[in-house]
This record gives structure tokens, C-alpha cells and sequence, in this order.
């Protein structure tokens, strides 16, 4: 059964580079494009793994995955922070805001692929 | 008895030794063998002056009279000697590195060598001295009469007063021969002060003499001359508590202020080491000459008939008792004792009279060039002789006036509180730097008033001066100002009443004047000196001295010191300034040097303005010290500029916040910066490097997929360069550099080529209606037409962009008014919401979903455009869709190119 991941990310190009990679590696990608209502998203879907970026229209990403870390049905779902910022404050942010993984823009492919894999496996 | 011409002989050839003593002493003094002259017993003794006829004869008629309170006299000057002796010393110190030649000398340099003061002091002091010189008239004159000779004196009138006339102008030739026998016209006087050692050796020898006869020879020694006082009235007599303090206050003032006292003390002395011998040594010569006067009081009461005058016991006594040879040895002593006072003491006066009253006057009538004519000591000499025969004069008429018939230390004590009144002035001028000019001259006057008033007229007697009726119900019947019960305050002893008085209304004159009044720079520079004595050793006061002429210098110079002696002078010192020839250069040091060198022979204040005369022009040249010395011009200057510099650091220290604060800003900003072009260069490198991996893996992809990747890479990468355009052309705009390209152009124009570009520009991207109104494009602009068209792009762009509209539709409106064209841009859609319109111009600023791949910039650069060409673009509020309304001068202000 294949496992779920999902995007979120308001870039095209990104979200179609990202999901044809992991699809390949037998991922069931979903994305959404929207900071508003990416919780909600994600408390429907329970994906078994988020990649989330910083900047997104409507809601910043540390404030979504904060939000997801507060809600007890997702809370525990591994996060993989993704983020076009790349200075220490940024990794620093995102620990703090509960992120599993933090990787910066533009990123291997491959990278991404073994990060969601690793986090996948985690209890 | 010994006849007159036997005692007169005596007296000529005591004279005569004495003139003896002081030639031998000058000649000595002249070999440079001063050693032995000016050994620390020498001035010791010298120091005896102090005691005159008045102690000589006095003590013992003031014992006789008023038992003990003549230890009082010799109290205040041992007590001023052993406990101000520090005092005395910094007095000395500062005479002798200011050439101090009297104590007014000494007033006046304090005071801003100001020649006013000095002449105020030494009339004061003329005045002071002179019922002085008439007690030592009296005393000589009453010797005689003892041995009952006045009447051999030839001539006519009352035969004492014949008698005191030829013995004034005995003194007076004797006193002009002493003082001013050599034409050095120096302060320091060798021979004199020899002299006076010797006479006050022969004083306490006499004394002591008809002392150790009385003890011994009239009475069984010590314990029966015990006896005897405790048997007379001298052991009962009551002390006067207040008169004793009164006295003893007075003796010890009148010690520092008597001239004849300052000159010995101060002038004439060698070396303030001296002091340290004197301290003791004084007090021990005056418990000596006291020893004896009670013991000779008694007796005398005892043995002589009533009614003598014990004044004169030390005569009459060995006289009664036929020792005719101790009697003209206590003849002597009184002789001496009169002499050497009225030999000092017209010394001293005279000296403040020419170089305060003659010189000065004298250098007026003559004018500048006064001291290149004519010689100067001439005039100084007969200056003096003139000054000392006045002098005496004066003094030989006060004894006229008073009849002669006052006891011999009342008209002491009358001098000594007139003298006295300089006390606040000289102590307040060593110890006080706030001591002025103003109120030296206010406590003076006002003490020398109060004390002729009250004192030194009413002392001459009755219906002298002050009518019997004056003196009992006050001038015009004024009663508080009865001359000795002034302000009601009756029956208290009119010494101590004038004293009291004087002495409090002169110090309270003293302080207030010297604090309301301003001190002169001299004035604050010879403060300095005087009370600060220990610690200068250089005076800071200065001639400038660009025109001094140093032959006219030497040239006045020898007329006051001397050839030989100015000659010496300028060698001395042009070998210290290492100068070819024997003049020197006329350095401000040298000018100093050489105006204390004349202010040893005229006095502070006329060496100042004869220096004054060659090199300022000015007769006191306060102009050219004023730069350097006044005090008080720096200390204001300098506080106000540490005001300045106060204001100045609070200033730069906002200045300083407001710039770090304007820093913190535009460091956050460039990190916000910096933040947002990380952010917009890697997400379109996110996208190439992702896809370029994916296509190089180049695993089961499709043709379709392939070409899809591979177009996605091609427009990212279009994004990367039209974000770093954009970036570069932002930056280039702020950075104020940019050249405006200015020229003609129709507007219609040129929105047709915006339009053409930005449909170019869209590449297959949803488009948009634009309506115009062509008639009214038909505005002429002079402007940078390439930028203004570019605005029109980036507008068109993003209405292109961001209007939602279902069928998107822009309209573009123009309008002139006052000069400026404006050109409106509205579309149909839904408009930007409020919140979002006040950062649309901000960079980064995109709102909304970001779909076309802009960086945000675009409307930023047209702000900074529209800026740059004069004009503005702002948001519409008031249209429905998204409006954007440009305003444009119709032509650029030259300026602004």
C-alpha cells in the first residue's frame, strides 16, 4: 500500500518537480498551494509524511506546522521543512516550531527522496 | 651738673660714632662683605626700633601710672613674633621677590600696583606717624629739660618749644645724612640698619644699667625690691581687662604696620631664614628692656618727690642720686631710642612719599621721556631729603599744636591705631585672593576717618581743631556723632572706642567692597603671587615687548640705578640670553627683571609705569596684559566654551542615536532584502535544478514529458534574469546616478509602443482589453521617454496580470491640469483591498497569489521612476477596479536633469 505525503507548497513548478520524483518512488503525493487551510488539509488526509514551505500566500509555515504540532491527530506526523531561506535563524525557526527535517532551496532530488524515506520509517 | 655744651658735645660725638658704624657697615657693604651685616643678631636688633623714646621713658611713666598694662606694648609684637611667625616670614618672602620698598609698596602692588592706593596709604601713614615723631620731640626735649638746660638754648619763645624746634632740625639733618647720605637711592640701607643695631645695644645696656642700680643700688637686691612692689599701689592697680586686649591687639598690628616697623622688618631684611633667630630673640630683647620698669617705677614713686614725672624716672632718678655718669648714659639710650625711630621712620615715609606723591606727580608734569632726561636719582634723592624734612616737620608741629603736655604713651598708642589701619588691607591682600583693590581702599579710608575723626584731632587737644562744645554734644549738635562716644556708644575709654570702630567698620568696609567689586588683571595676577608667595617663584605678569627699545631701557635704567650698576644689570643678563654685544633682547623676563630692579629704588608703581613709558606707550599698559592675565576672561571663556562643547556632545550624541537608529533600520531592511532575493532566486533555481535532475536521470521519461520539463527550466530561467534586471535597475534608480534621457514626445505614441511591448511580453498569458481615448493622447511631454514608457509597461503588466475580471479590461485616461499631465490607469477587476494598498510600492510586495512569476518589483521601480522624472504615481482609492493614477509635469525643470 502505498504510502501518503503531503505538499505543501505554492510554487508550480516545485509542486510538479516534487511529485513526479517521489510518485517514481511510489509515494501518493497530494499537494495544496494554500497557507489558509492547510491544517484542516491536513487533519483530513493524515498523510504519513508533510514536506512544508516557509513562505506561502495567506499563512506563514512555521505558524501551519505549529498549528499541526498543537492538533493530536496529526501532531505526530513527520514534517520536512522546505524553505528558500537558508540562513541559521530559518533552521533554528523551524526546529523551534517542531519541524523533523529542514532542507533549503533548490534542493537534490535525490536528498529529498532519501529525507522522506527516513521519515517515513520513524515511529 | 653737666653743662649744655658738654651734653651737646656728648650727643654730636654719639653721632658721630654712629656715623662712624654706618659707613664703615656701607664700605663693607659695597666690598660684598655683607656676611657679617646681615647675620640674623644684626637684624634681630634692628628689629628694636620698635622701642622708642615712648618704651624707653614711657614704660616706666606708664607703669608708675597704670601699673602693669605697658607689658601689653611689648606682648602683642612677641606674641605676633613667636606665634605669627609664619605670617612675618611669607611678608618678607613676598618683599623680597617683589622689591617691596614700604608698606605701601607692598598695598600697592597687591592691589593692582594701583599708585591711588599707595598715595591714600601714605598719607594715611604720614598722618599716622606723625604724633609718633612729635613723642620722640617730646622725650629728647624733655631730657634736656631734665638736666634743666632748655633754657640755654639760645632764642626766643616758650623755651620747650625752642628746645623741640632745634632738636626737630637736628633729626631732621641727622635723619637726611643717615637716610639718604649715598646717591644710592636702593631700599636696602647697610649703614642704617648697622646703626640701629648699635643704638638698640646701647639702649638695653642703659636700661638695664639704671636697672641694676636701682635693684641694687637703691634698694638690697631682688627680694627687697620685691617687697617694695608689693608694698606700692603698682601691686593693687586693677587691670583693665578690655584695655589690656585692646592694647595688646594693638601693639601686635601696629608691630606689622608701623612703616618704620616694615621697613627693618621687610624691607631691609636679608633673608626670611632670620626670622627663625628673631622669633626668639626679639621677644627675649623686649622681656630685657622690661625687666626693669616696674622695679624703676617704684623706686622712682618712692624716692622722688610727688608730682615728678615718671616719665622720666630713668633720668631723674640716677640724677637725684648724683650718678651724673648713669645719667647721661640713660641720656643716651633715650637719645638713641628717639633717634633710630625718627631715623627709620622718616626713612620709610619719605620712601613712600616720593615714589607715591613726588614720582608720580613729577612723571606726569614731565610726560613720557621724562625718565630719558635728566637724571632720575636726583630727583628721587631730593624727593626724599625734601620728604624727610617734612616729615619731621609735621611732627614738630603736631607737639606744637598738642602743647607737648600729653603723656608719652597716650600719643603712642594715638599712632598706633592710625597705623594700625592698614592691618585688614595688607593681612586680607597675603591671605585673601578675593581681596580687592576697592575694598583696600574703602577699609583704608574708612579706618584712617574714623580715626582722625574720633582719635587723632580730639588728641590735639581742645579748641585745637574740635571746639570743647563739639567734642561734648557732637558737630551740629549731633549727638551720635560725638568724635568719642560715635553711635551713642558712651563711656568707654576713647582708645578702645576708636579702635573698636575703626577696626570693625575698616573690616567690614574691607569684605564687602572686595566682594562686590571686580578685581583688574594685575590686580588677580599679583593676588596670585602674593597669597600663593611660597609656590610662585615667577611673577606670569608680562611686557609685551616687540617695541621695547633696550638703549632707551638702559639709558632710564642708569638714570635711576646708576651707571655702573644698570651696566652690570644688562651684561648679566645678555650673557644669560648668550647675545653677541652687551645689550640684551628686551624679553619679557629680562623686562620684569629690570622693573623689580627699579621698583627697589621708586617704588612698584612708578617702575611699572617708567617701564610701561618704553615699551607700552602707556603709562600702566593693562591692555597688553589683558590678554595674558586676565583670569577671569579665560575662566568665563573657558566655562562657557565647556558649555558649548556640552551642548555640542549632547547634540552629536543625538545626532549620533538618531543615526544608529536610522542604521538598525536599514539593516533590518537589508536583511529583509536580502531575505526576499534569497527567497526569489531559489525558488525558480528549486525548479531548474529539480527538473535538470530529473531529465539527466533521464529514466522512463516520455517525449512529452521531456519537452514539458525542459520548457519549464527555459522559463524559470527567463524569471532568474528578469528578477536580476529588475534588481539592477531598482538599484540604479535608487542609487540616484541614473542619467534621464530627456526628450520630446507624444503620449498617444507612446503608449502604443507599451502597449505592443507588454502584449510581447505575455507570450501566450491571459490578455486584457485596453481602452483609450486617442483624442486626448494627443500631449506633448518633455521627459526621459524610454523610462515613462516602461512605467506604462509594468502598469499594463500587471493589469494584465491581476485583474480576475471574466472579461479583464483596462482603461486609460488622460488629463492636463496646472502644468501636469495626468494619466489614469483603471481596470475592471476587483481592486487591491485597503490593507494591501499602502505596500503595493514597497519592493517584494506582491499580494495575492503569485501566479505570473513576478518578483515584486515592478511597481517599485515605478516609484523611483516617476520620482526621478518628476512626477508620482499613486493608487486610486476612489475607482472600483484597481486604478493607478500618474502624475507628470507637462515639461522636466531643467534642474532636475
Amino acid at each position: 500500500m502505498p504510502k501518503h505525503l503531503l505538499l505543501i507548497e505554492d510554487e508550480p513548478n516545485i509542486i510538479e518537480a516534487i511529485s513526479f520524483i517521489l510518485s517514481r518512488d511510489g509515494w501518493s503525493v497530494r499537494a495544496h498551494s494554500d497557507g489558509t487551510n492547510a491544517v484542516e488539509t491536513a487533519s483530513r488526509l493524515k498523510p504519513d509524511v508533510i514536506i512544508l514551505d516557509v513562505m506561502l500566500p495567506g499563512k506563514s509555515g512555521y505558524d501551519i506546522l505549529r498549528e499541526i504540532r498543537e492538533e493530536p491527530d496529526i501532531s505526530g506526523i513527520p514534517v520536512l521543512m522546505l524553505t528558500a531561506r537558508g540562513q541559521t535563524k530559518d533552521r533554528e525557526l523551524a526546529e523551534k516550531a517542531g519541524a523533523s527535517r529542514f532542507m533549503t532551496k533548490p534542493f537534490s532530488n535525490a536528498d529529498v527522496v532519501e529525507a522522506v524515506r527516513a521519515l517515513a520509517l520513524q515511529p | 651738673m653737666t653743662s649744655f655744651n658738654a651734653l651737646l658735645a656728648i650727643c654730636l660725638a654719639y653721632v658721630f660714632f654712629l656715623f662712624v658704624v654706618a659707613f664703615v657697615a656701607e664700605r663693607s657693604a659695597m666690598q660684598g662683605r655683607v656676611r657679617w651685616l646681615r647675620s640674623p643678631v644684626v637684624y634681630t636688633l634692628s628689629l628694636s626700633i620698635y622701642c622708642t623714646a615712648w618704651t624707653f621713658y614711657g614704660a616706666v611713666g606708664s607703669a608708675a601710672r597704670n601699673g602693669i598694662e605697658y607689658v601689653a606694648i611689648y606682648l602683642g609684637p612677641s606674641l605676633v613674633m613667636i606665634g605669627w611667625f609664619w605670617a612675618v616670614r611669607k611678608l618678607v618672602r613676598i618683599g623680597r621677590s617683589q622689591r617691596i620698598t614700604s608698606i605701601a609698596d607692598l598695598i600697592s602692588s597687591r592691589y593692582g600696583k594701583s599708585n591711588f592706593l599707595a598715595m591714600c596709604v601714605t598719607i594715611f601713614f604720614v598722618l599716622g606717624t606723625t604724633p609718633y615723631i612729635a613723642l620722640q620731640l617730646q622725650s629728647v626735649t624733655l631730657s634736656f629739660e631734665v638736666f634743666g638746660l632748655a633754657e640755654s638754648v639760645s632764642g626766643g619763645g616758650d623755651p620747650k618749644t625752642r628746645t623741640a624746634f632745634w632738636v626737630a632740625i637736628g633729626l631732621a639733618i641727622f635723619t637726611v645724612f643717615f637716610g639718604t647720605r649715598n646717591l644710592d637711592a636702593n631700599e636696602r640701607h647697610h649703614g642704617v640698619v648697622m646703626a640701629i643695631a648699635v643704638e638698640a645695644v646701647v639702649k638695653l645696656a642703659a636700661l638695664l644699667s639704671v636697672g641694676i642700680f636701682v635693684v641694687w643700688g637703691l634698694s638690697d637686691g631682688i627680694p627687697d625690691i620685691l617687697e617694695r612692689i608689693d608694698a606700692s599701689e603698682i601691686g593693687i592697680w586693677q587691670v583693665d581687662g578690655g584695655r589690656w586686649a585692646g592694647i595688646t591687639f594693638l601693639s601686635a598690628a601696629a608691630f606689622l604696620c608701623l612703616p618704620r616697623m616694615f621697613q627693618v622688618l621687610v624691607v631691609e631684611a636679608a633673608d626670611d631664614a632670620h626670622l627663625r633667630t628673631a622669633s626668639w630673640a626679639f621677644p627675649t630683647y623686649l622681656l630685657l628692656m622690661s625687666l626693669f620698669v616696674v622695679p624703676i617705677a617704684v623706686v622712682g614713686l618712692d624716692l622722688l618727690p610727688a608730682g615728678s614725672n615718671p616719665d622720666l624716672f630713668v633720668l631723674t632718678l640716677p640724677l637725684s642720686q648724683g650718678y651724673e655718669g648713669l645719667a647721661v648714659l640713660s641720656f643716651l639710650g633715650g637719645f638713641s631710642s628717639a633717634t633710630s625711630m625718627v631715623i627709620v621712620a622718616a626713612i620709610a615715609l619719605s620712601t613712600m612719599v616720593s615714589n607715591h606723591i613726588v614720582m608720580p606727580i613729577w612723571l606726569r608734569l614731565t610726560g613720557v621721556g621724562a625718565t630719558m632726561s635728566g637724571d632720575v636719582r636726583y630727583v628721587v634723592l631730593t624727593a626724599r631729603r625734601v620728604s624727610i624734612a617734612l616729615v619731621v616737620m609735621l611732627g614738630y608741629a603736631y607737639y606744637k599744636l598738642s602743647g607737648g603736655g600729653s603723656a608719652l604713651s597716650a600719643i603712642g598708642l594715638v599712632s598706633f591705631v592710625g597705623v594700625s589701619q592698614v592691618l585688614p588691607a595688607m593681612l586680607g591682600g597675603i591671605f585673601w585672593r578675593g581681596a580687592t583693590r576697592a575694598g583696600a581702599i574703602a577699609a583704608v579710608v574708612t579706618g584712617f576717618s574714623i580715626w582722625t575723626y574720633s582719635l587723632f584731632l580730639p588728641s590735639l587737644g581742645d579748641g585745637v581743631i574740635f571746639s570743647a562744645q563739639m567734642m561734648s554734644q557732637g558737630p551740629w549738635g549731633i549727638d551720635w556723632l560725638r568724635p568719642q562716644a560715635l553711635f551713642g556708644i558712651e563711656n568707654i575709654d576713647p582708645l578702645l572706642h576708636t579702635l573698636f570702630w575703626s577696626m570693625m567698620l575698616n573690616t567690614i568696609a574691607f569684605f564687602v567692597f572686595s566682594i562686590i567689586s571686580f578685581p583688574g588683571p594685575i590686580e588677580r595676577l599679583q593676588g596670585a603671587q602674593f597669597v600663593n608667595i611660597f609656590q610662585h617663584s615667577a611673577s606670569p605678569r608680562s611686557w609685551s615687548a616687540g617695541v621695547a627699545q633696550t638703549e632707551d631701557l638702559l639709558i632710564m635704567a642708569q638714570r635711576i640705578l646708576g651707571a655702573a650698576d644698570a651696566l652690570a644689570l644688562f651684561e648679566r643678563e645678555a650673557n644669560r640670553q648668550k647675545v653677541s654685544g652687551d645689550l640684551p633682547e628686551p624679553t619679557p623676563d629680562f623686562l620684569q627683571v629690570l622693573e623689580r630692579e627699579l621698583a627697589g629704588s621708586v617704588g612698584a608703581a612708578t617702575a611699572h609705569a617708567m617701564v610701561g613709558q618704553i615699551v607700552g606707550g602707556h603709562s600702566v599698559s593693562v591692555e597688553d596684559l589683558m590678554a595674558v592675565a586676565d583670569e577671569s576672561a579665560q575662566l568665563m571663556e573657558y566655562s562657557s566654551r565647556l558649555e558649548t562643547q556640552s551642548a555640542e556632545l549632547t547634540r552629536t550624541a543625538r545626532k549620533l542615536r538618531e543615526a544608529n537608529d536610522k542604521l538598525t533600520r536599514l539593516s533590518v531592511q537589508k536583511d529583509a532584502f536580502l531575505s526576499q532575493i534569497s527567497h526569489e532566486l531559489r525558488t525558480p533555481m528549486s525548479s531548474i535544478r529539480a527538473f535538470s535532475e530529473i531529465l539527466r536521470d533521464g529514466r522512463d521519461l516520455d517525449g512529452a514529458e521531456q519537452s514539458k520539463f525542459s520548457s519549464i527550466i527555459h522559463d524559470e530561467a527567463i524569471r532568474l534574469t528578469r528578477l536580476l534586471d529588475d534588481l539592477l535597475d531598482l538599484s540604479v534608480l535608487e542609487n540616484a546616478k541614473v542619467s534621464l534621457n530627456v526628450q520630446r514626445g507624444r503620449l498617444g505614441d507612446l503608449l502604443d509602443r507599451a502597449e505592443a511591448a507588454a502584449a510581447s511580453n505575455a507570450d501566450g498569458g491571459p490578455s486584457i482589453r485596453i481602452t483609450r481615448n486617442r483624442d486626448a493622447e494627443d500631449v506633448w511631454v518633455q521627459t526621459d521617454l524610454d523610462r515613462l514608457t516602461q512605467v506604462f509597461i509594468n502598469l499594463l503588466s500587471n493589469a494584465r496580470k491581476y485583474c480576475e475580471a471574466d472579461d479583464p479590461e483596462l482603461t486609460i485616461t488622460i488629463s492636463q491640469k496646472d502644468g501636469l499631465v495626468r494619466i489614469d490607469f483603471v481596470d475592471n477587476g476587483k481592486g487591491i483591498s485597503i490593507e494591501a494598498r499602502d505596500m503595493i510600492f514597497e519592493k517584494f510586495a506582491r499580494i495575492g497569489e503569485q501566479k505570473a512569476g513576478g518578483a515584486g518589483l515592478g511597481l517599485a521601480i515605478c516609484r523611483e521612476i516617476m520620482a526621478r522624472l518628476d512626477g508620482e504615481i499613486v493608487y486610486l482609492p476612489t475607482t472600483k477596479g484597481a486604478g493607478f493614477r500618474l502624475t507628470l509635469p507637462l515639461e522636466m525643470a531643467l534642474a532636475a536633469q
